[in-house]
């Protein structure tokens, strides 16, 4: 770590002047019920360190970011990865901005899934909510006027989704071998993606229109016998051209809330949007807690055969916001399929100790999840999870 | 001249009161301070709040803010988080409003998210601090109604004394009596009382300063909780009036962009 240091110092307009910050954070994750496969784990720790490098010039006009990202993994050799996060330079102008490098962007509104979000890939072994993502390469070009805020993105280089390993819990049967990904498109994961989006707010809505002409992010996995003639799954990357909607109207205590998509591939059209609402009671019981109460639908028009989790899917969650010096948080909730029994809670909880920790819970539980449904491969993977990091 | 004639003819008004009502009385103060204040377009400032609770344990938080005046309505306010560390780089974005709720998005830096959040919920602690957001925000005419109550003698200062009410039904208070210098038309204290009209807090505002020769800002805000024995010192630093902020530093793109 110190080489890395000191070899950005060699920099020194970039690196000394700036600011080092981040955190590391221990993981302990235990599965409470027998694997499917006997290779895979009953419990893991692990330990993931995220610094951040940050230094701007020029009058603020001028800023870089570096942000890698470590974890280790004492089962999942696939779960043990490193990441670029961020690497990127920004120039900021009087209502326009470009960005080159590695970045992160996030669009959408919905808590149940982001179904919008679509510039960076996920890093499915960090997470199976998918909310974890690898960097992605790019370069945007984005006007702030009166009419709203236009992003222009050129992403060159695709990112492949991360897999959990042999050992790793959360994966499919057989599992997915990234070996064997492949491309629709003759460039591979050297082909330029393109975006576009314009987002608004008018009064108490806020509305996002974009298109993405691309590979999509989401692989299909494909039955295939790999060199050591294991039947494993096989990555295959089509091209797609996707146009979403994102819409919040924010009214009083009620959130309501929109995404839709159209993607169309050479194999299929696709519709599908998440909506629903949040409310808010404030001051729950004359405290300084407030309870949020959020459900939302999930629809997919292939139904049965969509090869995602939540295509008639409601979603009740409580989100309760302690408002305390410790900022201590609570976001509990069920997912429940409307065409079967399955049903997924999920809890996620977080507190400050001190100044500088944080402990932070999960609990993940896949219920009566029938064997047709995408979900079956990790209806034995119930797991509680806790995390306690260190800020610096 | 001239102007210095109209500020001698205003600030006499409120004590011309014969022909007025305390309310109107009341007013009349509250756009005095609001006339006295007007004009700055914009400024910088870093917060540092020291949260104590009844135990006597202490914890810090630091932020800096942004703020651009904006004409016939409430200010636009940047507002970043650099400590603790595990919310670095969250920030929010307000625009209030003299009427009906103020817009709001925060910046969730994890997720590189903007959320639009329910800016109805004002009267909640301000990042568990005895401040509400309704404490911190621009602090509008329109916004409460008025009533003069008496001067006094504050702090060795000549005092007027005026109660206000908040419009907003969503207000955590029913009443605050807020103390204002004769002489300069700045608060130097406010109780607030909460919706079953008990003594909730009391804000003194301490160590004023003078900006651009016009402009002062208290360096020090002290809010005691009397229900809960818990208090929060607000100190101000670094203040850059007229920092050449635009609009445009308070889009979308520069929540995004905050640090």
């Amino acid at each position: 770590m110190r080489n890395w240091f000191k070899a950005l110092c060699l920099f020194p307009s970039l690196a000394c002047a700036g600011e080092w910050t981040g955190y590391i954070e221990g993981q302990g994750r235990y599965f409470t019920q027998e694997p499917f496969d006997s290779a895979q784990t009953d419990s893991t720790l692990s330990l993931a360190f995220e610094p951040e490098y940050y230094h701007a010039w020029d009058d603020d006009r001028q800023s870089f970011i570096f942000r890698p990202f470590l974890r280790w993994d004492s089962q999942d050799n696939n779960r043990t990865h490193a990441d670029i996060r961020e690497l990127l330079w920004t120039h900021v102008g009087d209502e326009w901005e470009v960005q080159a490098g590695i970045g992160k962007v996030f669009w959408g509104v919905t808590e149940a899934r982001h179904l919008v979000d679509v510039i960076n890939q996920t890093d499915l072994v960090e997470n199976p909510d998918g909310e974890q993502k690898l960097g992605q390469p790019m370069i945007k070009l984005s006007f702030e006027r009166t009419w709203g805020v236009l992003d222009i993105y050129a992403l060159p280089g695709f990112r492949e989704r991360t897999f959990p390993g042999d050992k790793g819990r959360l994966r499919s049967h057989p599992r997915v071998d990234e070996d064997l990904a492949s491309y629709e498109s003759s460039a591979g994961n050297k082909r330029v993606d393109l975006a576009l989006r314009w987002s608004h707010s008018l009064g108490d809505w806020d509305i996002g229109l974009a298109h993405f002409y691309g590979t999509n992010r989401n692989p299909l996995l494909q039955p295939v016998q790999n060199s050591a003639n294991e039947i494993v799954l096989a990555p295959y990357y089509e091209l797609i051209h996707q146009t979403s909607l994102d819409l919040q109207a924010t009214k009083g205590d009620w959130l309501w809330k929109l995404e839709a998509l159209y993607s169309t591939s050479d194999r299929e059209d696709v519709f599908s949007y998440t909506g629903g609402f949040e409310y808010t009671f404030i001051g729950l019981g004359d405290s300084d807690m407030d309870l949020g109460v959020l459900t939302e639908y999930m629809y997919d028009e292939r139904g049965d055969n969509a090869p995602i989790a939540f295509e008639n899917d409601t979603f009740i969650g409580l989100r309760l916001t302690a408002n305390d010096e410790q900022s201590s948080e609570l976001l509990t909730g069920v997912i429940k399929d409307m065409d079967s029994s399955a049903w997924l809670y999920n809890l996620e909880a977080s507190r400050r100790i001190g100044d500088a920790w944080k402990a932070s819970a999960q609990i993940r539980l896949w219920i009566d999840v029938p064997e047709d449904d995408p979900l079956y491969t990790i209806s034995q993977d119930d797991y509680i999870e806790f995390n306690l990091a260190r800020y610096f | 001249m001239k102007r210095l004639l109209l500020i001698a003819l205003c600030s006499m008004l409120p004590l011309a009161g014969n022909a007025m009502t305390p309310e109107e009385q009341g007013l009349e103060i509250a756009k005095e301070v609001d006339r006295r204040d007007t004009g700055f377009h914009d400024f910088k400032a870093t917060m540092t709040m020291l949260l104590r609770n009844k135990h006597g344990e202490e914890s810090l938080r630091h932020m800096r803010t942004k703020a651009l005046e904006v004409e016939d309505d409430g200010d636009k306010t940047l507002i970043t988080f650099d400590r603790p560390r595990d919310i670095k780089g969250t920030a929010l974005l307000s625009y209030s409003h003299k009427a009906g709720a103020d817009d709001q998005w925060l910046y969730l830096p994890a997720l590189k998210r903007v959320k639009r959040i329910a800016s109805r919920n004002k009267s909640g602690p301000f990042m568990g601090s005895e401040f509400a957001y309704e404490d911190l925000s621009s602090q509008e005419v329109e916004k409460y109604t008025y009533k003069y109550i008496r001067d006094e003698q504050f702090n060795n200062k000549n005092a007027l004394v005026q109660e206000r009410y908040p419009v907003d039904p969503n207000s955590g208070y029913t009443r605050q009596v807020v103390w204002v210098d004769k002489a300069e038309y700045i608060p130097l204290k406010i109780e607030f009382y909460d919706r079953k009209k008990a003594l909730l807090k009391t804000l003194e505002f301490k160590d004023y300063k003078q900006y651009l020769d016009r402009y002062w800002r208290a360096s020090e805000m002290f809010m005691q909780n009397h229900q809960t024995g818990k208090s929060t010192l607000l100190t101000w630093e670094d203040y850059k009036f007229r920092a050449g902020l635009k609009s445009s530093n308070f889009g979308k793109n520069s929540l995004k962009r905050a640090r």
